[in-house]
C-alpha cells in the first residue's frame, strides 16, 4: 500500500508537471451538423500536413461558442462551428472574456428535410402547413388560436389523413433555430394578425412550438430521429440532408413548395429550406497553436468544400463559385466578424 | 385442567387428513415460489438473449470487411523523382496516383476517361494509399518493383458486398451499373474477398468508416481505468478501514456514512461537472486527457468500493479481532496482520463491481471534452483520448450506414472488456475466499 502511494504521488506530479504544455495542438469545438465535415478535414489535415490531428468535439453550436468564448488561453479551443451565424450577444460574451478577435468563414450550405419512413403516402408540403403543423398558436379566422390541428387532413384535405406527429430538433440544435427561422418565421409573418403584434409576442407566436404530444423534441443526435421515424411510419421528422443521401432506402423527403431535396436544389438555392454552416476562428490563437493557417487552408481548399470535393461525399452542399473565392479569401486574412 | 385431558379432548379421528391437506398446501406454496423464481430467472435470460443476439447479429459483420488486390508498380518517377530516398519526400509521394494507375492495369478500358477513372477510384478506401506508402517506407529497396497486397474498398462497397445496401440506384444504391460490373467482375475472380478487419484493432478513430478502429478508444479506457484504480483502489480501503475500524461511532460518522451513500446513488454527469470545474478550471489539467477522466470517473467507483469495502470488514467475524488484540497486538496490526487479508476477497469483488462501472461510464467524460473525434493512439494519460463507450455513441451519432455495425462490434468489446473484468473478480475471489 505504501509503495502504490508513492506511486501515486509520483503520477500526480507528473501530470502536474506537463500540464503546463497544453495547447500543442488545435482544439475545435460546436454543431453536431458541421462535425462530419470538421472531422474528415481534421483527418485529412493530420494525415498530409504532418502537424497533429486535431481534436473535434461535438457540443451543438451554443455549447461550442460558449466554451470558444471563455477565454484566450492555450486550453481553450481555437475554432468553433456552427450550423447558425454568431450572435451580438455571443460576441459580447467572447469580448468580455477577452476574446475581441473572432473571425467568420462560410463554409458551404446544409439542406433541411422533412423526411418520413420510405414507402409511406409521399407528402408534398409547403411551409404554411408545415407552421400550422408545428406552432403553439396559429391565426384561423384573423385570430391568433391553440392549434387545433390533430391530423394532417385538418390542415389541406389533400394531404393524409393521419395523425399529425413530427420529430424535431430540440432547442440545443442549431439546426432548432433554422426551422424557426426558415420555416416558422417566414410562414407566419403573412398573417395580418401576426404582424400587426409587437416584436415580443410576434416572437412568441411565431417561434413557440406546439406542447400537445404532435411535435415532439429530439435533443439527441438525428440518429435516434431516424430510428422513430422508421419505428412510427406515420410519423415525419426533421433531419439534415446528409442523413438523407446516407439512408435514402429507408427513408424518403417531403417536397417543400413544390421542390425535391435533392444536391442540386439545395445548391441552387431552388429548395426552400437551406441554410449556411461557418466556423469561427479565434485569430489570437493563430500563430500560437501550431496548424490553425494550414488547417484552414485545408478546409477552404477545392478538393475539400468544392462540389467534387471530399465534403460533398459526406453531404456538404458546395457554396457558389463566387461566394467560395470570396470566403477563402477571407479565410487567409481572417478579418474580425460584423453582423 | 391437565395436560393429559386436554389431548383427551381432541378427537382423534381426521387429523391425518387435516395434517395431509395442510403439507399439500405447504408444498404447494414452495412449489409456487419455485415457479416464479424459474420465471424471473427465465425472463432475465429473454432478454439478455434477445440483447445479446441482436448486438452479435448486427456487429459480426463489422470483424471482417472486404479486400480488392491489386498489384502496384512502385515507379520511382512517382515515388522519388530525385532518387534521394529522402523520408519527407517519400512520405508525402502520390501514392493516389500509383493506386490508381494499379486499379485501371486492371479495367484498361477506363483510362481514358477521368470520369470512369474517377467512378473506379471510388470503390478503393483511401487506406490503400497509406498501406502502400507505410510499406515504401518500411523498406525503401522495394521502390522499383511490383507489390501485390490485399487492400481496403471503401465501405459503400463493402455494405453492398455484406447485402447491407441495395444494388438498385432508386432503393439507397450508391452505385453506378458500370461500378456493380467491376464489383462483380473483381469477385467472380477471387480478387474481392472478405478478410479478418485489422483495422478495427489497429487503428484509432477515422471519418472513414472502413479505416476506423478501436484501439485509441481502448487505449484510453485502459489509462482511464489505471488512475481510477491507482486512487480508488487505496483511497476507498482507508476510508472503509477507518470507518469500520478507527473511527468512533457518533453524529459525525453516521453523517459521513449517510454522505457516502447518497453518492453512490448521485448521477454520474454531476461528477463531469465537478470534474470540469476542479480539474479543469481550477487546477488546468489538460482537456480530454484520460488523466482527468480517471479522475472523474475516482469520483463515481469511490463510493462503491467504500462500501463494499466496509461491508466485507464487517463480515469478518468480531472473535478475530479479539484473539489478535488478546495476544498482544496492536490495533493496526489486527488489521493489517489479519481483518484486511480476511476482507480481501470481498474487497477486491466490489473494487472491479466499482471498476466496472466506470468503465461503462459516458457522462462524466462529456463534460471533460473526452467525447471527440480523435484520431491519434493516445500515447500517455495526458494526451486526448477517448473511451469504448464514448466510442459507441459516436459511431451511433455517425450519418454513414457502415458505422451501424461497428457501432455493434464496438458494443461487443466493450462487453467483452466487462466480462473479463467480472471474470477475474470471481477468480479472486474463489482463490481468496476463506471459510471458517
Amino acid at each position: 500500500m505504501f509503495r502504490k502511494t508513492f506511486a501515486l504521488a509520483a503520477f500526480a506530479t507528473m501530470a502536474f508537471a506537463t500540464a503546463a504544455q497544453a495547447g500543442d495542438q488545435i482544439r475545435i469545438v460546436g454543431s453536431s451538423t458541421v462535425y462530419p465535415f470538421a472531422t474528415a478535414v481534421a483527418e485529412q489535415f493530420g494525415k498530409t500536413s504532418g502537424f497533429k490531428t486535431p481534436v473535434v468535439e461535438s457540443t451543438g453550436t451554443g455549447g461550442g461558442l460558449k466554451l470558444f468564448c471563455a477565454g484566450n488561453g492555450p486550453d481553450t479551443p481555437s475554432i468553433s462551428d456552427a450550423s447558425r451565424r454568431i450572435t451580438q450577444s455571443e460576441i459580447d460574451n467572447c469580448a468580455a472574456n477577452g476574446v475581441k478577435h473572432v473571425a467568420e468563414v462560410v463554409i458551404g450550405y446544409d439542406g433541411i428535410v422533412v423526411a418520413q419512413a420510405k414507402g409511406g403516402p409521399k407528402m408534398a408540403l409547403n411551409l404554411d402547413e408545415l407552421y400550422r403543423a408545428m406552432a403553439k398558436t396559429v391565426p384561423v379566422n384573423g385570430k391568433l388560436v391553440a392549434n387545433p390541428y390533430k391530423k394532417w387532413s385538418d390542415i389541406n384535405p389533400k394531404l393524409p389523413k393521419e395523425d399529425i406527429v413530427v420529430f424535431g430538433p430540440a432547442s440545443n440544435h442549431g439546426t432548432r433555430d433554422a426551422v424557426v427561422d426558415l420555416i416558422m418565421d417566414k410562414a407566419c409573418e403573412q398573417y395580418p394578425v401576426i404582424k400587426a403584434l409587437a416584436k415580443g409576442p410576434k416572437q412568441v407566436a411565431c417561434d413557440a412550438m406546439r406542447e400537445d404530444g404532435a411535435f415532439i423534441e429530439v435533443s439527441e443526435n438525428y440518429t435516434v430521429t431516424l430510428q422513430k421515424l422508421l419505428a412510427m411510419p406515420s410519423a415525419v421528422g426533421i433531419l439534415t440532408y446528409s442523413y438523407l443521401d446516407q439512408n435514402g432506402d429507408k427513408i424518403q423527403a417531403a417536397t417543400i413548395d413544390g421542390q425535391i431535396a435533392t444536391y442540386d436544389n439545395i445548391a441552387s438555392g431552388k429548395y426552400p429550406l437551406s441554410r449556411p454552416l461557418f466556423f469561427y476562428v479565434k485569430t489570437s490563437h493563430v500563430g500560437k497553436i501550431p496548424g490553425i493557417k494550414e488547417y484552414i487552408a485545408e478546409f477552404t481548399s477545392e478538393k475539400a468544400w468544392s462540389k467534387d470535393g471530399y465534403l460533398a461525399e459526406k453531404g456538404l452542399i458546395a457554396a457558389p463559385d463566387a461566394q467560395r473565392k470570396a470566403e477563402a479569401k477571407k479565410a487567409k486574412l481572417l478579418p474580425d466578424v460584423k453582423l | 385442567m391437565t395436560d393429559t385431558d386436554l389431548v383427551q379432548n381432541i378427537p382423534l379421528t381426521g387429523i391425518a387428513e387435516k395434517v395431509g391437506a395442510r403439507l399439500n398446501r405447504r408444498h404447494a406454496a414452495e412449489r409456487r415460489f419455485r415457479a416464479y423464481g424459474i420465471a424471473s430467472v427465465g425472463m432475465a435470460v429473454v432478454f439478455l438473449a434477445v440483447l445479446l443476439t441482436s448486438i452479435i447479429g448486427k456487429g459480426y459483420s463489422a470483424f471482417y470487411q472486404h479486400e480488392v488486390q491489386i498489384s502496384v508498380a512502385l515507379d520511382p518517377a512517382v515515388i522519388d523523382p530525385d532518387g534521394k530516398r529522402d523520408h519527407h519526400a517519400l512520405a508525402v509521394a502520390d501514392y493516389r496516383a500509383l493506386v490508381r494507375t494499379a486499379m485501371v492495369s486492371m479495367f484498361p478500358e477506363v483510362a481514358d476517361n477521368r470520369h470512369e477513372r474517377r467512378e473506379l477510384m471510388d470503390l478503393v478506401s483511401e487506406g490503400a494509399e497509406e498501406l502502400v506508402r507505410d510499406k515504401v517506407l518500411a523498406n525503401p529497396a522495394l521502390i522499383g518493383t511490383t507489390q501485390t497486397l490485399w487492400v481496403p474498398v471503401t465501405a459503400n462497397v463493402d455494405q453492398l458486398l455484406k447485402g447491407h445496401m441495395s444494388r438498385d440506384l432508386s432503393r439507397g444504391g450508391q452505385f453506378s451499373e458500370r461500378q456493380l460490373g467491376w464489383i462483380d467482375s473483381l469477385t467472380a475472380h477471387g480478387l474481392l474477398k472478405s478478410h479478418f478487419n485489422t483495422w478495427l484493432w489497429t487503428q484509432g478513430d477515422s471519418r472513414q468508416p472502413e479505416l476506423a478502429g478501436l484501439l485509441g478508444a481502448i487505449v484510453g479506457s485502459f489509462y482511464s481505468l489505471v488512475v481510477t484504480l491507482l486512487l480508488s483502489f487505496p483511497l476507498g480501503v482507508a476510508t472503509a478501514i477507518y470507518l469500520e475500524e478507527f473511527a468512533p461511532q457518533n453524529r459525525w460518522t453516521d453523517l459521513i456514512e449517510v454522505n457516502i451513500n447518497n453518492l453512490a446513488a448521485v448521477p454520474s454527469i454531476v461528477f463531469g461537472l465537478l470534474g470540469l470545474e476542479m480539474f479543469l478550471n481550477v487546477f488546468h489539467l489538460p482537456r480530454s486527457a484520460p488523466l482527468v477522466g480517471g479522475l472523474a470517473l475516482t469520483l463515481v467507483s469511490l463510493p462503491t468500493i467504500i462500501i463494499a469495502a466496509r461491508v466485507a470488514l464487517k463480515a469478518v467475524p468480531p472473535w478475530i479481532r479479539e484473539a489478535a488484540l488478546g495476544l498482544g497486538a496492536s490495533r493496526w496490526q489486527m488489521v493489517v496482520h489479519h481483518v484486511l487479508p480476511l476482507a480481501m476477497p470481498g474487497i477486491l469483488t466490489g473494487t472491479i463491481i466499482g471498476m466496472a462501472r466506470a468503465v461503462g461510464e459516458t457522462a462524466p467524460l462529456l463534460m471533460i471534452g473526452m467525447v471527440a473525434f480523435i484520431v491519434d493512439v493516445p500515447a500517455s494519460p495526458l494526451d486526448p483520448a477517448t473511451a469504448l463507450p464514448v466510442q459507441v455513441y459516436l459511431w451511433a451519432a455517425s450519418p454513414e450506414r457502415a458505422f451501424v455495425e461497428r457501432t455493434s462490434a464496438a458494443i461487443i468489446v466493450l462487453l467483452l472488456f466487462l466480462g473479463v473484468m467480472n471474470a477475474g473478480a470471481i477468480y479472486l475471489r474463489k482463490k481468496f475466499e476463506r471459510r471458517w
